[in-house]
């Protein structure tokens, strides 16, 4: 078991980590009051924003190429966002189509562009993040192996994120007022703020975090782009959901599903996980959040406001 | 001249800037968008056999976009199309694949199962919104991502043939493809699911527009509260649209899978389901519209191969157009703020020349 553990467990965290700051993205334009399904689209764009400039960068720049790449997929992101902010918080369209439009267009438009820059459509990087173990913490017994061994660069980066955003939620006049945006916005209004503004930035923000998931899954386990990241954006969708719309519930719901995937996914080499049946593990987010979903139907910690049109001219 | 824009309008506006993103995208690679059109609008008409596809290809996007029409009518957001097409297609395909009957009967018992499967997968959030108050926008897109993995292990553990991405190919008796069609549109894919996607226009147009039911369901949609106020079964009626548009997906997964193509392939969720949601909006939620607005993607979906195959554009091409056009459908606001004000420009022009106020 102990075996099987520690060849699963360096798997579930990379699975995992681009689950988690794609969440994490959705949490911020949530609280904020924007509603973004569009997370699915968002993550293709920073797939393929960083895939085409590591390529053409990785020659010169071998070692930091890959980190280039990872802030292009970010910056790809939150420049590709602007269009679902636009529609929801300047045009009060309907946030639910937006976001459709948003993961239909960047399905297409990448592997588009993809197809013209490479004629099939994918684009292999040659080398992604290297593997490595962190000095000193790696000898801890139990945790070493399973925390500290064979890690990637980027996990750090994501959980440095992770926690530094519930940092900036909770405990500084910043996160207050993003919160405020999205459970009273008209109070906030009155109190001074400009919801406009703090909506933008909370969209821009999902974009530039789920940009930054779509680059990951390229440099860590994927290593080509292939137009599409899998349905992650919908379960980091419900990973949000389930972790009920807070950074630390999300790096609880991300782990869990992140995990019950990558036992489904390996079951097929490793005979003894088998005993699960795959069907189960792959719907189990998605059974447990619908009844997530109902168990909280009366005490929801969904930000109230989200999804609403804000309209000063209106009230 | 009117001051609000008609939805007819703003889905003819919104079709203009989508056609006009897909121009500026065939320029910025280098190519003609008037060569690129050219050849997107032949390879969709030029022939018999094209027509033909390009009717196979409408033939489910007529019925997903009626799917996503009806909830819109009552107010719901159905977008779990393309699983409750995963689900129909299943049924349909684990009846035609096993079960021993005369054609008739048989197509019959597939089209009933599909209508079953995808009015269940329909029905379970129609349930959690009327019950629990869970939004249908989750509770599909959840539903959704289940039908795929359903579908991928049902596939894989019964019905695989030869290929392990695909299921069994159906016998030809259980398809829907009949000769005397085949042979008129010369060996196209064209099937009898196009005569079940007219009924279901006309049913569905019928049921809006002639029933209590559907005037229940459209009151639920104008104003929930005021339909609550005047008796009207609310809950009621949310789970029965739910179930309604589901069977309507469910025929569609049927067109699809048994029609249009021989077998289910796994691990995809079936694009037309999202395509329905443009498909609606741009046929503005009535019947008619969206047959009007299927038949013009189902050019654009056929057309695309011949273009890619006659220029240097991708074939995704038709699909970012679809999906630009969505967006704009979506910020119809842009387009009616920008028509208010050329009109009150018109109108302060005519203002200072008559020389009052």
């Amino acid at each position: 078991m102990w075996d099987i553990t520690k060849l699963v467990f360096p798997y579930a965290i990379a699975y995992t980590i681009p689950l988690m700051i794609t969440a994490l993205g959705g949490l911020f334009s949530e609280r904020g009051g924007v509603i973004n399904i569009g997370l699915e689209g968002l993550m293709v764009v920073g797939f393929f924003a960083s895939a085409v400039t590591i390529i053409s960068l990785q020659i010169f720049l071998p070692d930091l190429s890959v980190w280039i790449g990872l802030l292009a997929g970010m910056i790809a992101g939150m420049l590709f966002s602007l269009l679902h902010a636009f529609a929801s918080i300047n045009l009060n369209a309907n946030q639910v189509i937006s976001g459709t439009a948003i993961n239909m267009i960047a399905a297409a438009i990448t592997v588009y562009l993809a197809r013209t820059l490479t004629g099939s459509g994918n684009i292999t990087i040659q080398s992604g993040l290297p593997r490595f173990d962190i000095p000193l913490l790696s000898k801890i017994p139990i945790l070493g192996p399973l925390l500290f061994s064979n890690t990637y660069a980027s996990t750090w980066l994501v959980l440095g994120i992770l926690f530094l955003s519930w940092f900036v939620l909770y405990k500084t006049s910043f996160g207050l007022r993003l919160r405020a945006c999205g459970e009273h916005p008209y109070a906030a209004a009155s109190a001074g703020i400009n919801v406009y503004r703090m909506r933008y930035i909370a969209v821009m923000i999902s974009g530039a975090f789920s940009g930054l998931g779509g680059a990951v899954i390229l440099v860590t386990y994927s290593g080509e782009f292939n137009g599409s990241v899998a349905g992650l954006g919908f379960l980091a969708l419900a990973a949000l959901i389930f972790g009920q719309w807070k950074p630390l519930g999300v790096l609880g719901a991300t782990f869990f599903f992140g995990s019950a995937v990558t036992i489904a996914n390996i079951s097929q080499v490793i005979p003894e996980l088998g005993v699960i049946p795959p069907l189960l593990l792959k719907i189990f987010p998605y059974v447990i959040t619908l009844v997530a979903l109902i168990v909280f139907s009366k005490s929801s910690q969904a930000p109230k406001a989200a999804g609403e049109v804000f309209d000063l001219g209106k009230n | 001249m009117k001051k609000e824009l008609n939805g007819v309008t703003k889905s003819l506006i919104a079709t203009l800037l989508g056609l006009l993103a897909g121009a500026i995208l065939m320029l910025s690679i280098g190519s003609n968008p008037i060569e690129g059109f050219t050849y997107l609008l032949k390879g969709g008409t030029m022939s018999i056999e094209r027509i033909g596809n390009t009717l196979s290809t409408a033939t489910t996007l007529i019925l997903t976009g009626l799917s996503v029409a009806f909830a819109f009518r009552t107010g719901l957001f159905n977008i779990g199309v393309s699983g409750q097409m995963l689900i129909g297609g299943l049924c349909a395909t684990i009846i035609g694949l096993t079960v021993d009957l005369s054609r008739p009967l048989l197509l019959f018992l597939m089209l009933i199962v599909a209508i079953i499967g995808g009015a269940i997968w329909g029905i379970i959030p129609g349930i959690l919104k009327s019950k629990f108050n869970v939004h249908e926008v989750v509770a599909t897109i959840m539903m959704n991502w289940i039908a795929l993995w359903v579908v991928y292990y049902t596939v894989q553990a019964f019905l695989i043939d030869v290929q392990e991405t695909q299921s069994a190919d159906l016998p030809e008796l259980a398809q829907l493809k009949v000769p005397w069609l085949t042979d008129l549109f010369q060996g196209s894919s064209i099937n009898l699911g196009l005569v079940i996607a007219l009924l279901a226009v006309i049913f569905i147009k019928i049921i809006l527009d002639k029933t209590t039911l559907g005037f229940e369901l459209k009151a639920v949609g104008f104003n929930r509260d005021a339909a609550l106020c005047n008796g009207i079964k609310v809950n009621r009626n949310i789970i029965l649209s739910m179930m309604i548009a589901g069977g309507l997906a469910g025929l569609a997964g049927l067109t699809f899978y048994t029609g249009f193509a021989e077998n289910m392939q796994i691990g995809i969720l079936p694009a037309q389901g999202f395509d329905g949601i443009a498909v609606a909006l741009l046929g503005t939620s009535s019947p008619y519209g969206v047959l009007i607005a299927a038949i013009f993607f189902g050019i654009l979906h056929t057309g695309k191969g011949f273009m890619s195959a006659m220029t240097d554009i991708p074939p995704q091409i038709a699909n970012t157009i679809i999906a630009i056009i969505i967006y704009f459908t979506a910020t119809s606001l842009l387009i009616q703020r920008l028509w208010t004000k050329i009109l009150r420009k018109k109108k302060n022009k005519e203002n200072t020349k008559g020389g009052t106020k």
